[in-house]
């Protein structure tokens, strides 16, 4: 699985009406090791920009990373 | 290249007008421009519409003859333009360009969005179609989550505080509270600013604009046939439009805007100002940091500099630069596809002399910039007295 770095973070306390009943959760645009950027979102403890994080699963098409 | 002019403007108040659907909007917003330019309406020759979501907010389509043909503009080209929050912005490009190209003379173009109608989760899923839906929307991102970390990466590379971000919502409201036409009229203070709901940390409830309705209109002629019809033209100087990725995710630098440069470079080079010319700017504040932003992009300040620029008072109506005398996207409201034209309908305003209580010391010459989704499209406009 995919390994990288955070470049910035955010928690979301207001989601759009598919996302409403999992608030509060962390998303991020990860700097991946292998180059590019992607947007997943955070499980477990929260990041902060610069946290090393590591894929854990891929969830309908969705990148979820844990600190790693 | 022909010099052009706006010869009418006319917006309605933005807010939350359960009686008005989106069509009643576009007419009340285009009868009061085409009665302020003395047109009447068989002479437009062009028609164009700025709407973002009108299809999803409200269920109607074929938007542009729909909102024409009810103003009486009958028969001549009728065109919607979409392109997230700077649709209008990017009607009134277009628009312009038919003009200056020598193509039409009297071109009409109206600005609307109907948002209200609509729950609050509902609104936040309609916007954010217009991010990346394959990636950073799929992974739950809203609208206010992208600037959210667009904050978050401003305030690690430049030392901007939350405090900065307050100051530009004190600020705006207390603009708008001057303004008759603003959705919410209430002045609020730096601790009021600090303490709202969460949204999307860092961001709350008060650095982020409004779900409005509204809609605005202006008439572009060329300068040479302007006096036909009003004694206050007011010049279209200088305008660029400009294009960047529509994922976060893909911009190489998320604390500048690529699109907002290279329109201003271009906005700024066809007028022959530099941006410390500028005296006064409408900024795109969907989000407080967006002005922030903004302002540096634009060259008012050097990068980073923004948050503090904003703190300082130099933005306020009694700054050397004010920003947002409406109230902006913040206090005025945000009908998404009516801001880009309610902005230039503000400029016209203030270089008319026309602002009331706001009205500018320095208003000779003013800067429209008007963002789409996180930062693809921007459009910049510089206008001043004919």
């Amino acid at each position: 699985m995919r390994t990288g770095m955070v470049y910035t973070e955010t928690v979301i306390h207001l989601a759009a009406e598919a996302f409403a009943q999992e608030v509060p959760f962390q998303t991020a645009i990860v700097t991946l090791d292998g180059g590019g950027r992607v947007t997943g979102r955070i499980l477990g403890e929260r990041v902060a920009i610069g946290d090393r994080v590591a894929e854990v699963e891929l969830r309908g098409g969705v990148p979820f990373f844990r600190k790693a | 290249m022909r010099p052009v002019a706006v010869i009418g403007a006319g917006k309605t108040p933005f807010g939350a007008f359960p009686d008005l659907d989106l069509r009643s909007l576009a007419v009340q917003a285009g009868e009061k421009c085409l009665a302020n330019g003395h047109v009447a309406p068989a002479l437009i020759e062009s028609f164009y519409l700025g709407n973002f979501a009108g299809p999803s907010f409200v269920g109607q389509n074929h938007l542009a003859p729909y909102v024409s043909m009810a103003l009486g503009i009958k028969g001549v080209p009728s065109t919607r333009v979409e392109a997230a929050c700077a649709s209008s912005g990017s009607a009134f490009f277009h628009a312009w360009a038919e003009v200056a190209a020598g193509i039409y003379d009297l071109v009409m173009v109206v600005g609307v969005e109907k948002m209200t109608s609509q729950s609050t989760a509902r609104v936040t899923e309609i916007l954010a179609s217009a991010g990346d839906l394959t990636g950073e929307i799929r992974a739950g991102s809203t609208f206010p989550s992208l600037f959210a970390m667009i904050a978050r990466r401003h305030m690690y590379e430049f030392g901007t505080k939350k405090e900065h971000l307050a100051a530009v919502a004190v600020k705006n409201h207390a603009a708008g509270a001057l303004n008759p036409d603003a959705h919410l009229r209430k002045v609020i203070t730096l601790e009021q600013a600090l303490a709202g709901k969460p949204v999307a940390d860092p961001l709350n409830l008060y650095d982020c604009s409004l779900i409005s309705d509204g809609a605005a209109a202006v008439i572009l002629a060329p300068l040479e046939r302007a006096a036909e019809f009003t004694s206050k033209p007011v010049r279209v100087l200088g305008i660029g439009q400009a294009s960047d990725y529509v994922a976060l995710d893909q911009k190489e630098d998320i604390t500048t805007f690529s699109a907002v440069r290279a329109a201003a470079e271009k906005a700024y080079r066809m007028a022959g100002v530099s941006p410390l010319e500028i005296e006064f700017a409408e900024l795109h504040d969907c989000f407080t940091i967006a002005e922030i932003i903004a302002t540096e992009d634009l060259g008012f300040v050097k990068r980073g500099c923004g948050g503090p620029y904003a703190m300082e008072g130099h933005t306020a109506l009694s700054g050397e630069r004010p920003i947002n005398a409406s109230g902006g996207l913040k206090s005025k409201g945000h009908p998404v596809g009516a801001t880009g034209v309610g902005q230039i309908c503000d400029l016209v305003q203030q270089i008319r002399c026309e602002a009331g209580p706001r009205q500018l010391a320095r208003h000779s010459l003013g800067l429209a910039q008007n963002l789409g989704g996180s930062g693809a499209t921007c459009v910049v406009s510089i206008l001043g007295a004919a």
